[in-house]
């Protein structure tokens, strides 16, 4: 009796699975997903909030321009505007070298619509007065920005419940097999839902789902280490990252400044915390970048669950060993901006097609064996 | 040497008297307190400049903040006393602490968390204006600054702090304009009988409240606030009785509590298991009677782990001290145990007779409009959180948090949690039980960046 049929069953109502869902559910196939907590509370919702095109390889310029695209639409597609602005994304300089690279990028990703502009010397004093001594220049994204990944993640998976989905949450699957021409997943309660495609966006947790179907896919689990000040009078308009990694922030219209470096650490399996040596580091780094930060407290520290693969590119395409199985997970700390395009990807592989937004070779789990 | 070091984090009733049972059995005990002396919240000393007789600063009870401050004196040359000094985040075998503006941390095999508690206040209409301070606060500044927050004072809420307190603003000298306790009459009087169990404790409740009526103070029951009249300070205050009839009362400040709350975050990071207690309406660490909590190294004493006062807590204290030594093969003396546990099981009746003849009330007493602040470090209003619940049928108190960052500031929910459960459990039609407690998450209070200037990256560090 407690039986689903569904042409569609995706695993994970994160930001990746919320929005295929939701892409789905507009284009009128049957989906349902599926979550073993509430929707969006991962790390999906607790991630720093970077809405950046900036600093990602060139494999995933298409999709950032056209979840580019989609941002500034949010509240027609899900009700709210998730606190998006288009703030401006600066990667930070801190030596003549650092300049160098970011210029290098700059060349690189010529014609995908970044616009990006290198400022140094007086002119970044200037206008970027923000900054200590020890950041030289940086290269600014003007179009690139920021969100609040506390609300949007969960609005995705709601707007596709609106729009048609069915959203199961504290829904534990234990059981997952192909029998017949079906999929069929398990509950801990007893809930069974038999769907003929399969979309594995379990984030963290998609390469335990991968491997029972037969995908071994190289993703390690890291936790970064973030934090948010009291609120605080404007200090950085700018949303902020630093070459070489490390070290990123942004201040939100409240005031309060969000940052984040480092990582922390597992805590058993699913629950995870701030790294001491990560805090510390923040410490020392945000007050050397921000001088405006010498004087603030932090009111909370915390960590998420993420998946990585060492060339920062996610699972995103057609299992190699099960028909009707699409992954799509590891985003490797950098899925939040894209995750709106995603869901049109993933959305176009369940139907049958290929999507224009991806070159599936780059991001297929076969690119591992 | 760290191998058995045991940490004590609180030096109140509980704490001292856990240090000092450590202590005599020849234990490696680290004692942590965010204040400069002992005593805790109740037994607060003021500083040197403004010393006063025990007599004047702690009434009936100089005789037992006597010793308990001598108690700590003595403590201090026999263990690590950190003073001003608190802790931020536990992690298991180490508290990250702040300590004069910079962090640092502390190894410890076992640890006792006796960490007192805190006002429990609740939204009404108005609560946030200047001249509003809860009860402890208002107990603070006279004990600690000498000073009164008001000189026509109204104290409004519940429990036995809201009698103590008034007593002693008039005894300071303050005008107390009216007492007005949430519980009606009879619910005191039903439950007066258990209170028997501690007829020292009752004789010394009926005293102030005794005492407040001979000085012509009018003591109402079954009032609950609802508005605090004047825009830039407090200028009165309307209050209604059970049946609705609303009076006002004038007055340049208003004391208000509804009971105590345990500061039991440290427990919650260590991952002790929480139950709810139904009476108090509010999430306790579990522990056993002898205040063992579910995780093997971490015991729990005192007002931290529920609510019991201060001469349960000096029990407790000594209790668990032996629950931990006994661990460590450390035989308790039964004579002095059974002592113990019978004094605490009176303790425990006489305390939950307080409980009840001084609940909760319920939410609608307060008849809270959607203008209403709930949560003051973020500034969220009632409305935006009913219409939060209701858009996105929320009934976990830790969604709310997470879609309306109510709890979500400075003070941690440690403020604010009470009434947004409150306003959670009625708008989503669930129990408080049902609702869930605010998640304690790092740090416990907020943490200066600049505390990290002169840190060593290896003392502070788990892992790259």
């Amino acid at each position: 009796m407690n039986e689903i049929h569904t042409e569609v069953a995706i695993v994970g109502a994160g930001l990746i699975g919320g929005s295929a869902a939701l892409a789905l559910a507009r284009a009128g196939v049957s989906v349902t997903l599926i979550e073993r907590g509430v929707a969006g509370a991962c790390a999906s919702g607790v991630n720093f909030g970077g809405v950046r095109r900036q600093g990602r390889a060139p494999d995933q310029l298409t999709l950032a321009a056209r979840a580019h695209e989609i941002w500034p639409h949010l509240r027609e597609l899900i009700g709210i505007d998730g606190e998006y602005v288009r703030s401006g994304h600066m990667k930070l300089a801190r030596t003549q070298g650092d300049l160098v690279k970011l210029a290098a990028y700059r060349q690189k990703v010529e014609g995908f619509g970044l616009d990006l502009e290198i400022v140094e010397g007086a002119e970044f004093r200037r206008r970027f007065p923000c900054f200590g001594a020890e950041v030289i220049g940086g290269s600014l994204c003007p179009e690139d920005g920021q969100a609040n990944p506390r609300l949007v993640a969960p609005a995705f998976a709601l707007a596709a419940e609106r729009a048609g989905a069915r959203l199961l949450q504290q829904c534990n699957l234990i059981c997952f097999s192909h029998e017949g021409d079906a999929f069929v997943l398990k509950s801990a309660d007893g809930r069974v839902i038999r769907a003929s495609v399969l979309v594995n966006a379990a984030g963290a947790w998609g390469a335990r789902i991968a491997t029972a179907f037969g995908d071994e896919v190289p993703m390690r689990i890291k936790h970064p280490t973030m934090a948010v000040t009291e609120p605080l009078p404007p200090i950085t308009s700018v949303s902020i990252g630093i070459e070489g990694g490390g070290f990123y922030a942004r201040q939100v219209a409240r005031g309060n400044v969000v940052m984040g470096g480092g990582f922390g650490e597992a805590v058993g399996e699913d629950v995870c915390r701030p790294g001491g040596a990560a805090m510390a580091a923040l410490g020392r780094n945000a007050p050397a970048i921000l001088p405006g930060l010498a004087h603030a407290s932090i009111i909370r520290y915390w960590s998420g669950i993420e998946g990585y693969f060492d060339d920062k590119n996610p699972v995103l395409g057609h299992s190699t060993r099960q028909p009707g199985l699409i992954h799509a997970f590891g985003f490797s700390g950098a899925g939040f901006q894209i995750s709106p395009a995603v869901g049109e990807v993933v959305a176009d592989l369940a139907r049958g097609r290929t999507s224009p937004l991806i070159d599936a070779a780059v991001f297929s789990p076969a690119r591992f064996s | 040497m760290s191998d058995a070091r045991i940490a004590v984090v609180g030096a109140g009733p509980a704490g001292l008297r856990a240090a000092e049972t450590l202590v005599a059995q020849g234990q490696d005990v680290t004692l942590i307190d965010e204040a400069d002396f002992a005593g805790g919240q109740i037994y607060r000393q003021p500083p040197a400049a403004l010393a006063r007789p025990a007599a004047t600063l702690y009434g009936a009870q100089a005789e037992q903040a006597q010793a308990i401050h001598a108690l700590g004196r003595e403590l201090a040359g026999k263990l690590d006393y950190r003073r001003a000094t608190s802790v931020w985040h536990a992690r298991p075998g180490r508290l990250d602490l702040l300590h004069a503006g910079q962090v640092d941390s502390l190894d410890y095999s076992r640890i006792v968390l006796a960490t007192g508690a805190t006002d429990r206040p609740m939204p009404f209409d108005g609560w946030t204006r200047p001249g509003v301070f809860t009860l402890g606060g208002a107990q603070v500044a006279l004990k600690y600054q000498g000073c009164v927050v008001g000189e026509r004072v109204v104290f409004t809420g519940t429990g036995p702090l809201l009698y103590l307190v008034a007593y002693q603003y008039a005894k300071a000298g303050a005008k107390v304009v009216a007492v007005h306790d949430s519980a009606p009459f009879a619910e005191q009087a039903r439950h007066a009988w258990a209170m028997t169990a501690l007829p020292g404790m009752l004789a010394r409740g009926l005293y102030y409240v005794g005492w407040l009526r001979a000085h012509g103070i009018p003591v109402r029951y079954g009032m609950t606030p609802r508005r605090v009249i004047g825009d830039a300070r407090v200028e009165g205050l309307v209050s209604a009785g059970i049946d609705g009839r609303q009076r006002e009362d004038a007055c340049d400040a208003i004391a208000t509590g509804f009971g105590l709350r345990s500061e039991n975050q440290i427990a919650d990071l260590l991952g002790c298991d929480f139950a709810f207690d139904p009476i108090n309406s509010t999430w306790n660490p579990a522990k056993d009677p002898a205040g063992r909590s579910s995780v093997a190294e971490v015991y729990l004493a005192g007002d931290g782990a529920g609510i019991g006062g201060a001469d349960q807590a000096e029990l407790d204290g000594e209790r668990v001290a032996w629950a931990l030594l006994q661990h460590s093969g450390v035989a308790a003396p039964p004579r002095r145990i059974a002592e113990l546990d019978a004094a605490l099981v009176r303790s425990r009746r006489f305390r939950q007779a307080i409980d009840q003849a001084f609940a909760l009330p319920a939410l609608a007493r307060f008849d809270l409009h959607d203008e209403v602040m709930l949560c003051r470090c973020e500034a969220i209003r009632v409305g935006e959180v009913r219409q939060a619940v209701r858009d996105a049928g929320i009934t976990d108190l830790n969604r709310l948090k997470a879609l309306t960052r109510v709890g979500m500031g400075r003070c941690q929910g440690r403020m604010c949690s009470t009434g947004a459960a409150c306003v959670l459990a009625e708008t989503a039609c669930v129990s408080l039980a049902q609702v869930g407690r605010v998640r304690a998450q790092p740090p416990i209070k907020p943490v200066p960046l600049s505390a990290y200037v002169d840190a060593d990256p290896a003392s502070s560090g788990v892992q790259a």
